[in-house]
């Protein structure tokens, strides 16, 4: 099991203990470059950017290579992110695993689901994870950014935040914020049927967190990766206070709602379904964003935390 | 994409599954050719992409003309869930020894395809008893396998064999369309034991489009459909009259949801994509105004790293070149939103601070 605090933070003996390097493939283009100065404003050590036909230029202070592997050998980073078009996902992110990448955050949506599944064994092969595709990123508040989400919603603290949804990530952390609950991270899994780190692999990789105080579960309407979730809880008798939000209670069913993964046929997918299983294990079910940070705070209370 | 019947007919056919003589068509003309050909008995199901078309009345045995001159024009004017007929088949009939289920399809959780397959078929997915499931990775199904899958559903003979060959088809089918769901339901054993689709519902991924332009033709579009794909949104059309701008999906699902509980009535689902632009709400803006039956728009960005100012004058543009008419009630959460309010105090467009407020005001302005 990767850690994923040792790859985003590291141990505070290294030399580049809260400055990990990363590695932008397609820094160039109108999207990837613009998130580039986000990312380098927050904080995050962007070292390199990979562009076939570009080797050799920089964007900004940051040395641009023709592949993953010059950019992996000259940087030593560990985690890249992908800008590409989703056309050409499945070869960039090949490309990123063979070089040793051990984080891949995939930030195309309209990923063929076949793309995504053989990236998603070969990672497993590599011992590797992939965040994504069709993710926002993942995000250390005020330490590290990895993604295309705006800076203003997050404030370090000790809550986690997993979204299925980009802005309502931005959203419900941003009524947590203001309600004095800051995050340890939060990850966003992506809206596609297929997910390189599913909801359950992500609370996997954060239950264990020394000052975890909370879970938040932003979910939405398609699969039934939230009834898993909840199921597991359940199974492990998990004691932190969790609160959840379903989006797409109102959707029709058997169309798909923005989001490739985002489509109920008959109860499967549907929200009841998932608010269902949440009750089970006694989790609350927000109604609206604003209400997530009021159940936290009723949960918190239950647990005299 | 969801294809109708008679398209994932066509698909089974091109990769060699059994399917009964049939033909399609769009209006009365061209039926009555088709029944020409057909010849009576046969029978007229309605081509829609949803499921309960038996129940709704969309599949109707005819014998003669008269009953043909009756019901094609009821069935082509029908509508199940909401859903228009798309088109109509004409379809021979077959003598029914028994009826299975079979399908392949995308499973989430387990990111592989699975196989689930019964000697039970006929009623929909959650009654089919004794199914008999099988994860079968990337979707390659080797004959032992599929022999495997006909064993435990107790076929034998030539059933087994038909069985076994259909399902290795299916897997060709799905890798190579790229599809995300093939089910077969009924598969039916006929009178010789051997095994036809009586109906097909197949999924295909609409990311995967691009490498199969053979799979195009099948892409049903409404003229607002098409614009807005081409503007790079996503837009569902739904029942009610105020219009629901947003960016993300997740955003503006759950603004749907919290305006129907609030008794007001989505006319429609436009996501506008993450990152909002001053083109991007002008051409959301644009698209609405195509649509008749909205009465007002509701909008909720969360502005993030797009100035709510660029929004703004996009509502103002809209107003100054008599794109829309209709009043605006507006969220914009981001940077400058003072300024923002500045800007449209004088304009049809009104802006809140919550998305409760904004929903409220327009529901309360559509039931005046």
């Amino acid at each position: 099991m990767i850690d994923i605090f040792e790859l985003l933070r590291g141990n505070p003996g290294d030399s580049d203990y809260k400055k990990k390097p990363i590695i932008v493939q397609g820094i160039t283009g109108k999207f990837g470059s613009l998130h580039t100065k986000n990312m380098i404003d927050y904080g995050t050590n962007v070292a390199a950017g990979v562009v076939p036909g570009k080797g050799g230029q920089k964007f900004g202070n940051v040395p641009i290579y023709e592949h993953v592997k010059e950019a992996v050998d000259a940087t030593g980073a560990k985690i890249s992110i992908i800008f590409v078009p989703a056309k050409f996902f499945l070869n960039a992110a090949k490309e990123a695993l063979e070089a040793g990448i051990k984080l891949l955050v995939a930030i195309p949506e309209n990923v063929p689901v076949r793309d995504t599944m053989q990236i998603v064994e070969f990672a497993k092969k590599n011992d590797s994870i992939m965040i994504g595709p069709n993710t926002p990123g993942v995000l250390i508040p005020e330490l590290i950014k990895i993604g295309i989400m705006p800076a203003s919603p997050f404030k370090a603290g000790n809550i986690v935040v997993l979204s299925k949804s980009g802005t309502l990530l931005y959203e419900i952390s941003d009524c947590l914020s203001e309600a004095g609950f800051g995050q340890s991270i939060t990850i966003g899994i992506g809206g596609d049927p297929i997910n390189g780190t599913r909801l359950i692999d992500a609370f996997n990789m954060v239950k264990e967190i020394p000052d975890l105080q909370g879970i938040v579960i932003v979910g939405e309407i398609g699969g039934d990766a939230e009834e898993i979730l909840a199921q597991h809880l359940i199974e492990i008798d998990f004691k932190k206070p969790i609160v959840a939000y379903i989006a797409g209670r109102t959707a029709p069913k058997e169309k798909r709602m923005g989001h490739a993964g985002a489509i109920v046929y008959g109860n499967y997918g549907s929200a009841e379904s998932k608010v269902s299983m949440f009750n089970k294990a006694n989790i609350p079910v927000a109604k609206r964003p604003i209400e997530v940070p009021i159940l936290l705070a009723g949960k918190l209370e239950q647990s005299g935390d | 994409m969801r294809l109708l019947e008679y398209q994932a007919k066509e698909l089974f056919k091109e990769f060699g599954i059994r399917v009964p003589p049939g033909i399609s068509s769009k209006d009365i003309e061209k039926g009555r050719k088709d029944a020409e050909k057909l010849g009576f008995p046969f029978v007229i199901k309605i081509q829609v992409p949803v499921g309960g078309r038996g129940k709704a009345g969309g599949i109707q045995k005819c014998h003669n003309e008269d009953e043909f001159e009756l019901k094609y024009p009821q069935i082509l004017e029908m509508a199940i869930k909401g859903e228009k007929a798309r088109a109509v088949l004409l379809e021979k009939m077959v003598e029914i020894k028994d009826e299975l289920y079979l399908s392949l399809f995308l499973n989430r959780s387990k990111r592989c395809y699975t196989i689930i397959a019964s000697a039970d078929g006929g009623v929909e997915i959650e009654s089919v008893k004794n199914q008999i499931i099988r994860e079968i990775g990337l979707g390659k199904v080797e004959e032992g396998v599929a022999r495997q899958v006909a064993n435990e559903m107790d076929l034998e003979g030539k059933t087994a064999n038909d069985l076994v060959e259909i399902l290795q088809k299916l897997s060709k089918l799905i890798i190579e369309k790229e599809v995300e769901l093939a089910e077969i339901n009924p598969l039916v054993q006929l009178e010789d034991d051997s095994l036809i689709a009586l109906d097909g519902k197949v999924v295909i991924d609409d990311n995967a489009i691009f490498r199969h332009n053979e799979l195009e033709k099948y892409q049903e579009k409404s003229e607002i459909e098409k614009k807005a794909e081409k503007s790079g949104f996503s837009l569902v059309e739904l029942e009610g009259n105020i219009a629901v701008i947003g960016n993300g999906a997740g955003l503006v699902m759950s603004t749907l949801d919290m305006l129907s509980d609030n008794g007001g009535k989505p006319a429609c689902f436009l996501d506008v994509g993450g990152s909002a632009t001053t083109e991007s709400v002008y051409e959301a803006l644009a698209l609405i105004s195509k649509m008749s039956k909205v009465k007002a728009i509701l909008v909720n960005l969360y502005g993030g790293i797009v100035k709510t100012t660029t929004v703004a004058s996009s509502f103002i543009k809209a107003y100054e070149e008599n794109l829309i008419d209709l009043p605006v009630f507006a969220r914009l959460k981001g940077a400058e939103s003072e300024k923002s309010k500045e800007m449209l105090k004088d304009t049809k467009t009104k802006m809140f601070d919550s998305v409760e407020e904004a929903i409220n005001a327009a529901v309360l302005r559509v039931k005046k």
